[in-house]
C-alpha cells in the first residue's frame, strides 16, 4: 500500500520543493552552482532571505499547505553566519518543527536543512538533487488536498449526526 | 488599490534564453499574473537600453512595481534600482528574481526550466506587490577612534589617523605599546633592527597631541553604532601613579622579588615583581604584578614605595572604568604563538635544546636574555649545529590546516643570523619555501648561497635517544628527505621550532563585543576576502594586522594604513547611510516576553521597563530577521522581508501546485497586459 500521504501512482510526478536560502551564503552557494554550470534538477523553487533564521516556522507550514511536497531550509555552516549565531537559533527551530511535522504525519525527508557556504555550490546541487530524488520516492504531499473533506466523507459524517440525534430523541 | 506591476524577462543574450523560453515567460506573465500591466523580454535588461526602457514604462504605464527576472540580485540589484529610483519610484518597490543562476545555468530540460522560471517569475511579482517604500536613514560620525591593540597595525592605523588631525584612543592590554614587533631582533629580508624602526615610531604616538593611549587596558564594552559607539575601557591597576611616575627605574632595581618573564623574554630570561617590559616600554611607566609582588602576596615589603623619589607608587589604586564615545573602532588585536607542547614529538619542554621561535628571537635580541648570543639552554655552550623546523602548528591537519605565512622568510633569517654570529651549521627542515614577496626570493637565493642546508621533508620527530654511539649527548632529527627518497637522522645541538602563528584566545569574545565573526580557524573575518579586506560585516568596525589572519610586518602596516583610510572616509564624510532592511517592534502589539531581547547578537533590541515593551535601536540592527520569526506575538515587522511579503512570495512560487484559492471577483474586466518582444 502507498504511503496516506502520496499518491505514487503517477509516474510523471515532479516534486515541487521551496528552498528557503540565506542571503550571505546558500543563496550565493546557488549562484556559484550556476556560475559553474552545476547542474541540479529544476524542482526546487528559491525564497531569500537574509538569514536562515529568518525562517519563521510559518513560511514552512505554508509552503506545504500551498502545495509544496518538499521544504528546504539552507544557511550557513555553524560558526559562520554572517549574523555571527543565528543559524543556531535556525537549527533549534529546524529540529523542533520537524519533530512537529513528523508528528502530524509528515515523513522527515520532506524537511531538510543544509548548510552551504558560499564556496560550495556543488554541496547545494547535490543537496537539492539528492531531496528531489526522496520526495519523488515518498510521492506527492497534497496536504491541501488532503485537509479537504471529500463529498462522500461528508455525506458519511453528516448520516452519523442525524442518527446520533435520532438516537437521543426521548419519545413523547 | 491594485498596483501596475511591469515585468521585464531578460535574455541575457543566449544565457537565459538558450534553456528559458524567455518569450513565453512574458508572455505568460502578461495574461495570467493579477495586476501586470507590462510584460516585456529584451536581450540585455542591464545595458542602458534596457533600463532606459524600464524607466519609460514607469513614466508612460504609471508603473508602481517593477519585477526584473534576469540574473543574481547580488549582480545586479543595484542597476535596477537605480533606475527605477531614476523614474521617481522608490527602488525598494523593485523585485529582482534570478532565472540565470538559479534556473537556466544549472538546468537541462527547457520545457522544465521554462516552467521554472515562470514560477519565480509568479513568486517575484506576488511579493513585489506587497513590498513596500523604505526611506535610508543617516547619522553623523564621530570624529574620534578607538584603536584596539598597540602592535606595529594599530600604530599605523593610530598615525596614520592622528596625523590627519582626528583624536584616536589607542587601547593595550600589555603595559607597553609596541606588540611582537618590540620582541624581535632583526627584520627579514632586510635584515634592519627591529627596534630601530619600531621605537621612533612608538614614541611618535606617544607624544602626538592626538593620541590618548591606554596601556593595561582592555576593551570591556562596546554600544551603539556606526558613528557613535559608546565604549567602555576597563583600565587596570598598576599600582603606579602615572602622573608622580618619571620611569626612573629606581622600583625595578631595587625590588627583591625576580620571577621568569613568559610574556615578554619568552620565558628565557627574568623580570622583576615591579617591571617595565622592555627598556624601550612606551609609556615608561612600571606596573606591578600583583601574582608575584611580596606585598600582595603575604603583605611585607613595600621596598619601591620607601625607595621612589617621587611617591609614585600606589597600592590602593583600584581599576578604572572609562567610558568614551568614538565614530568608528580599528580592531588589531594580533597574533599568539602556538603551544608547541601540543606537539611532543619534537620535544619541546622535555628536551632542554629545543626553542620556539620566539624564545630564539629573543636569544639573538642584543638587549635579550642572553645579550644576542646564540647558546644552548645552559647559557654559555656554542651549538655546532642547529635544526631549524617549519610549519610547526601550520599546514597540518591536526592542528592549524593554514599556513603562518611568515615563518619560512623567519626561518631564513635565523639560519642567517646563525651562520653570522656562530660558526654553527644550520639545517632547515620545509614542506615548501614560501618566499612570495619584493626580496624575498633573492633572500632565499642569498641563504642558499651563504651555506644554509635545506631538507624537504616535514620532521618525523626530535628525540634524545641514541641508536649509534656518535648520536650520543645529540639531538636526532628523523626525517624524510623527500627529495631524495630517504630517511635520515641529523644531529644537532640545538633545534628551532618555528611555530605557528594563533588568533589570540580571546578573539572570539571581542570578536563577539563588536558584532563581528570569526573563521573556522579562529581569525576575524572580513567584509569581503578579496574586495574588502580591512571592513567587517558590523559598519564602523574595521580590522587590521594578523587578527584578520596571519601576516608579516609589510602586510600589516598596510592593512593598517588601509582601516585608517577607510575610518578617516567615513569621517570626512560626515555621515552614513543607515540600511533601512530592518526590524521594528511594534508596541501595541508587544507584550514585553523579552524573547526577542537575548536573540539579537547586536544587542540591538533593549527593553522599556516603564512600558513594558521592547524597541530595536535602528542603527544597530543588521536586518537578519530572526527576531522576526521569533516574535509569539507577531509584533516585529521586518521591513523588506516582511511575513505578508514572504508569504506571498510562496503562493506565487507554487502557483502550479495549490488549487487556485476563491479570488475576490474582480470589479471591472482587467485590461490584458501589453505584451512586447524586445529582440
Amino acid at each position: 500500500m502507498s504511503h496516506p500521504n502520496g499518491d505514487t501512482t503517477n509516474p510523471n510526478f515532479e516534486p515541487k520543493l521551496i528552498g528557503f536560502l540565506c542571503n550571505w551564503c546558500s543563496y550565493r552557494a546557488a549562484d556559484l552552482a550556476g556560475i559553474s554550470r552545476i547542474k541540479y534538477p529544476p524542482n526546487m523553487r528559491i525564497i531569500r532571505v537574509m538569514c536562515s533564521g529568518r525562517v519563521d516556522p510559518t513560511f514552512v507550514l505554508e509552503a506545504f499547505a500551498q502545495g509544496a511536497d518538499g521544504v528546504m531550509v539552507a544557511g550557513c555552516h555553524p560558526g559562520e553566519c554572517h549574523y555571527i549565531e543565528q543559524n543556531y537559533k535556525t537549527m533549534r527551530r529546524f529540529y523542533m518543527l520537524r519533530q512537529m511535522l513528523v508528528q502530524m504525519g509528515l515523513e522527515p525527508e520532506r524537511f531538510r536543512l543544509v548548510w552551504a557556504s558560499a564556496a560550495e555550490g556543488q554541496q547545494l546541487a547535490d543537496a537539492v538533487t539528492e531531496m528531489v530524488e526522496q520526495v519523488r520516492q515518498l510521492g506527492p504531499l497534497q496536504w491541501h488536498a488532503n485537509w479537504q473533506e471529500n463529498g462522500q466523507r461528508l455525506e458519511a459524517l453528516q448520516a452519523i449526526v442525524q442518527e446520533h440525534q435520532q438516537a437521543m430523541e426521548v419519545p413523547k | 488599490m491594485a498596483e501596475k506591476v511591469g515585468v521585464y524577462v531578460c535574455h541575457c543574450g543566449s544565457n537565459i534564453a538558450g534553456m528559458v523560453d524567455v518569450e513565453e515567460v512574458a508572455r505568460w506573465a502578461g495574461q495570467n499574473l493579477a495586476e501586470v500591466v507590462v510584460a516585456r523580454d529584451y536581450k540585455f535588461m542591464c545595458s542602458s537600453l534596457g533600463q532606459a526602457m524600464i524607466e519609460e514604462d514607469i513614466k508612460k504605464h504609471g508603473l508602481t512595481r517593477v519585477v526584473v527576472a534576469a540574473c543574481s540580485p547580488h549582480l545586479h540589484e543595484k542597476t535596477f534600482r537605480r533606475a527605477c529610483e531614476n523614474a521617481n519610484l522608490n527602488p525598494y518597490l523593485c523585485q529582482l528574481t534570478n532565472i540565470r543562476e538559479h534556473c537556466s545555468w544549472v538546468s537541462t530540460d527547457r520545457a522544465k526550466a521554462t516552467l521554472k522560471a515562470k514560477a519565480m517569475v509568479a513568486a517575484a511579482v506576488e511579493r513585489v506587490k506587497k513590498q513596500q517604500s523604505l526611506e535610508p536613514a543617516y547619522v553623523e560620525v564621530h570624529p574620534a577612534t578607538l584603536v584596539v591593540g598597540g602592535g606595529i597595525a594599530g600604530l599605523q592605523a593610530t598615525l596614520e589617523l592622528a596625523d590627519a588631525g582626528y583624536p584616536v584612543y589607542l587601547v593595550e592590554r600589555r603595559p607597553s605599546i609596541g606588540g611582537h614587533m618590540a620582541q624581535f631582533d632583526k627584520t627579514f629580508p632586510t635584515l634592519d633592527c627591529s627596534a630601530c624602526i619600531l621605537t621612533p615610531k612608538m614614541s611618535e604616538v606617544a607624544q602626538h597631541s592626538n593620541v590618548t593611549i591606554f596601556t593595561y587596558s582592555e576593551l570591556e564594552e562596546v554600544s551603539g553604532s556606526v558613528g557613535h559607539f559608546k565604549v567602555k575601557i576597563h583600565k587596570k591597576a598598576r599600582y603606579v601613579d602615572e602622573a608622580k611616575c618619571t620611569g626612573c627605574g629606581i622600583c625595578v632595581e631595587k625590588c627583591p622579588r625576580k620571577v621568569v618573564d613568559y610574556d615578554f623574554e619568552a620565558g628565557l630570561g627574568y623580570r622583576k615583581a615591579i617591571y617595565t617590559p622592555f627598556p624601550q616600554a612606551v609609556p615608561r611607566i612600571p606596573v606591578i604584578d600583583t601574582a608575584s609582588c611580596i606585598w600582595f602576596e603575604r603583605g611585607k615589603c613595600r621596598a619601591c614605595e620607601k625607595l621612589c623619589p617621587t611617591g609614585a607608587i600606589a597600592f590602593d589604586q583600584k581599576d578604572e572604568h572609562i567610558e568614551l564615545t568614538v565614530g568608528n573602532i580599528i580592531i588589531a588585536t594580533g597574533w599568539e604563538l602556538f603551544d608547541c607542547r601540543r606537539l611532543p614529538q619534537y620535544g619541546y619542554g622535555r628536551l632542554a635544546n629545543v626553542f620556539t621561535n620566539m624564545e630564539f628571537e629573543r636569544m639573538c635580541n642584543a638587549s635579550g636574555p642572553t645579550g644576542g648570543k646564540i647558546v644552548l639552554r645552559d647559557g654559555k655552550t656554542e651549538p655546532k649545529s642547529v635544526a631549524i623546523i617549519h610549519c610547526v602548528g601550520s599546514r597540518d591537519v591536526n592542528t592549524n590546516e593554514y599556513c603562518s605565512a611568515v615563518c619560512c622568510m623567519a626561518a631564513l633569517k635565523f639560519g642567517h643570523l646563525v651562520m653570522e654570529k656562530t660558526n654553527a651549521e644550520v639545517y632547515s627542515f620545509y614542506i615548501d619555501m614560501r618566499t612570495n614577496q619584493k626580496g624575498y626570493e633573492e633572500f632565499y637565493q642569498r641563504l642558499l648561497e651563504e651555506g644554509m642546508h635545506f631538507v624537504r621533508g616535514r620532521v618525523a620527530e626530535v628525540t634524545d635517544a641514541a641508536r649509534r654511539p656518535e648520536e650520543e649527548g645529540k639531538l636526532i632529527v628523523q626525517v624524510e628527505d623527500t627529495l631524495v627518497g630517504k630517511q635520515r637522522r641529523i644531529l644537532v645541538d640545538m633545534v628551532v621550532l618555528m611555530a605557528a602563528l594563533e588568533p589570540q584566545r580571546d578573539a572570539k569574545e571581542l570578536g563577539l563585543k563588536c558584532g563581528i565573526s570569526c573563521s573556522m580557524a579562529g581569525w576575524y573575518t572580513e567584509r569581503h576576502p578579496k574586495l574588502d579586506p580591512v571592513a567587517t560585516m558590523t559598519d564602523g568596525i574595521f580590522v587590521a594586522g594578523a587578527c584578520q589572519g596571519p601576516k608579516d610586518i609589510p602586510a600589516s602596516v598596510a592593512q593598517g594604513a588601509a582601516a585608517a583610510a577607510r575610518v578617516m572616509g567615513l569621517i570626512t564624510k560626515g555621515t552614513v547611510m543607515i540600511e533601512p532592511v530592518i526590524a521594528t517592534i511594534h508596541e501595541e502589539l508587544c507584550s514585553g516576553c523579552r524573547i526577542c531581547n537575548n536573540l539579537c547578537p547586536y544587542n540591538a533590541i533593549e527593553y522599556d521597563a516603564e512600558k513594558g515593551v521592547s524597541r530595536v535601536v535602528a542603527a544597530m540592527c543588521k536586518g537578519c530577521g530572526t527576531c522576526v520569526a521569533a516574535c509569539p506575538a507577531g509584533a516585529i515587522t521586518g521591513a523588506h522581508f516582511t511575513n505578508e511579503q514572504i508569504l506571498s512570495e510562496i503562493r506565487g512560487a507554487l502557483w502550479d501546485a495549490h488549487a487556485p484559492a476563491p479570488a475576490p471577483a474582480p470589479t471591472e474586466a482587467p485590461a490584458p497586459a501589453q505584451v512586447v518582444s524586445g529582440s
